[in-house]
């Protein structure tokens, strides 16, 4: 079933929207009550009835991951929540942390109850300051008011939350590195297993879920798992933010469910292309997920549909390029991203990473060599699966894929000495061509 | 050696690793105010985990000081009871922690695919031609710093600056640039656009 009306996002654009008076006057924190009342494990397989899947990236089932928490150890555990939204294209938890944070306390709540958790940290970006105060603010008046605290709204259980600033890295956003980064260290991965749920942050159990992951939780106890189950296909229930940008006419967060279609998306819900120009290239789930064609338009964007089409839901992060864009270009763009954020832990993705930019420079310049696509591909294929996180498949992904669909322009690159594309107006002069 | 044959791993050219050193500074201590914040912040994490405040007190040393310097980091380290090498290690990681005293203004400019999709690159170069500076540069004055940022979260209102860390300005393009400049010069970052949400407040 198609999703009627926006429910994470339903109130966003109203007035005071993020303020604890007016969520209680849209019944706020009454799911949280319901599930208070319910013992840890019925939680979890309420979730889990729901089918609702991570929306961090891999998709992964939320209640089986709760059950993961081992239930008879007597140290904490924790909760994490992911707002470390790094992923480029993807703004989804910027907008729900800033209008609706409540909804994100109050599922927030709930997971710790349903792990038996009495912390739970948000980690957000360090860029988001300005969410961190509102979340902050709007934390201190649901403290107030005992939606949070000691014995909430006098159910018995406790629980705390705190917001955890980070500092600029990419790689904060992946969870053993988010840990991490909140145990004050780099933002470096460490090795599975043992998995977070087992030994987390501190060496503790901890859950780590993606902000709107969490914000879906409360739903799933006002309207019941069989709702959130029957919006959308099978298997990727439930409702689903979206973020469109690039060369759209209507760039933003749209809220639907999982049936849409990338044509739907692009067209319809983002207004179609900007300037009238002709759509060339589509990166679905932001920049660590294949590139698609036009071919791929009636294709479903949900998390099986997209892997159908040969590349991944990711964080819905729709990247919309036009006929004007020079796709080794974009190549370089991304892997100067790839290159820029790559932690340093694992030498394939540090230097790897390195290699690919400078060798994409090289044919950007001019002085390719058709053998220079090789030795790009092989670069990646020692880089994809070959490191402790998936940071590795992630900064390959815009390298082989644009060769795999636009490997003529990399060739007219190399013979000519110059772009297929035409310089684009949005393009600068290439005046601060940078070394770094 | 090399664990790829065709590259030249090793060189200068095609190796990236270099540790630079931070400068000393002036002598540092947190001001009463700042070293209570501190405090409070430390009673977020258990009582044997004072180094997960490592992030917030870096972020009170650029507030009092503007940058994080060698003689910071040593009372930093003091203070969570950690080694000024662990706290040499996470500025030295993180991208918001500057190392020297940066501009009044400090314009970080996203360059990543929306952004750049939208006319970032423009933006950044009309930025950098209108104060003669490169992206990493401070301007003469000591009004503006410029850099570049990778994608802030806020692609839909492409491009997007950040400046000093904390304040947004959204939708720019290069031909605003001259306005953005003087409205920074007169009225500081109160003259911004601020983020589209807190506008819809
Ligand atoms: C390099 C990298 C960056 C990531 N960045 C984020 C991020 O910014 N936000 C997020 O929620 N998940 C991110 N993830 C995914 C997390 O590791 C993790 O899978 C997710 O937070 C789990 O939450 P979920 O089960 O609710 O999806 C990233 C993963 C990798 C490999
Ligand atoms: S690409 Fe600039 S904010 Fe995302």
């Amino acid at each position: 079933m198609r999703l009627a009306e926006p429910v994470l996002t339903a109130h966003v654009t109203e007035p005071n929207a993020h303020t604890l008076e007016r969520y209680l006057e849209w019944g706020g924190y009454q799911a949280m009550l319901k599930a208070l009342a319910q013992a840890p494990g019925e939680v979890i397989e309420t979730v889990k009835q729901s089918g609702l899947r991570g929306r961090g990236g891999a998709g992964f089932p939320t209640g089986m991951k709760w059950g993961f928490v081992p239930k008879d150890v007597a140290r904490p555990k924790y909760l994490c929540v992911n707002a470390d939204e790094s992923e480029p294209g993807t703004f989804k938890d910027h907008l729900l942390m800033e209008r609706n944070p409540h909804l994100l306390f109050e599922g927030s709540v709930i997971a710790c109850h349903s792990i038996g958790a009495k912390v739970a940290y948000i980690y957000i970006r360090g860029e988001f300051y300005h969410v961190q105060r509102v979340l902050e603010a709007e934390l201190a008046k649901a403290y107030a008011e005992g939606y949070l605290g000691k014995n909430i709204r006098g159910t018995g259980v406790d629980c705390d939350i705190y917001v955890h600033r980070g500092a600029g890295a990419y790689e904060a956003g992946e969870e053993s590195a988010l840990l991490e980064s909140l145990e004050g260290k780099r933002a470096q991965p460490r090795l599975r297993p043992p998995f977070p749920a087992v030994v987390g942050l501190y060496g503790c159990p901890t859950i780590i879920n993606n902000v709107e992951t969490i914000a879906n939780v409360p739903l799933i106890f006002e309207k019941g798992p069989e709702w959130f189950a029957s919006i959308g296909p099978e298997k990727n229930s439930g409702p689903k933010l979206y973020c469109i940008s690039g060369h759209v006419a209507r760039p933003g967060v749209y809220e639907t469910s999982m049936d849409v279609t990338l044509r739907e998306l692009v067209y319809d819900f983002a207004g179609g292309m900007k300037d009238g120009r002709a759509l060339k290239a589509i990166i679905p789930g932001g920049s660590s997920v294949n590139v698609l064609t036009p071919d791929a338009l009636d294709a479903q964007a949900s998390f099986d549909g997209l892997v159908k089409a040969g590349s991944m839901l990711g964080s819905a992060a729709m990247m919309v390029m036009d006929e004007t864009t020079d796709m080794v270009w974009l190549a370089a763009n991304l892997t100067h991203f790839y290159k820029h954020e790559s932690c340093g832990k694992c030498t394939p993705c540090r230097e790897g990473s390195d290699w690919m930019y400078k060798v994409l420079q090289k044919i950007l310049r001019g002085e390719g060599q058709l053998r220079d696509i090789d030795l790009l591909l092989s670069i990646a294929d020692q880089i994809g699966g070959k490191t402790l996180c998936p940071f590795g498949d992630a900064e390959i992904a815009p390298v082989v894929s644009t060769i795999q669909h636009f490997r003529h322009e990399y060739e007219h690159y190399i013979r000519e000495g110059r772009s297929l594309v035409p310089r684009a107006p949005w393009r600068g002069s290439g005046s601060l061509a940078h070394a770094h | 050696m090399t664990f790829h044959p065709a590259m030249p791993y090793g060189t200068p050219d095609w190796h990236k690793s270099a540790r630079k050193l931070a400068d000393e500074g002036p002598p540092f201590e947190f001001t009463p105010e700042n070293r209570r914040k501190l405090d409070e912040i430390l009673t977020r994490y258990p009582a044997d985990r004072r180094r997960s405040a490592l992030l917030p007190a870096l972020y009170l040393v650029q507030d009092q000081q503007g940058y994080v310097s060698g003689h910071a980091m040593t009372h930093v380290a003091e203070i969570i009871g950690c080694s000024r090498a662990d706290v040499e290690d996470v500025v030295s990681y993180y991208v918001m922690f500057f190392t020297k005293p940066v501009g009044r203004h400090v314009l970080g400019v996203c360059r990543t695919l929306s952004c750049a999709l939208n006319g970032a690159e423009r933006l950044t170069e009309a930025i950098a031609g209108k104060l003669g500076i490169a992206p990493g540069e401070t301007d003469p004055t000591g009004e503006f710093t410029l850099i570049e940022m990778e994608c802030l979260g806020a692609c839909d209102r492409a491009p997007v600056i950040m400046v000093n860390n904390e304040y947004w300005h959204e939708c720019q393009g290069a031909d605003d640039v001259d306005r953005l400049l003087e409205t920074l010069r007169t009225r500081g970052v109160a003259g911004l656009t601020g983020c589209h949400h807190v506008k819809e407040k």
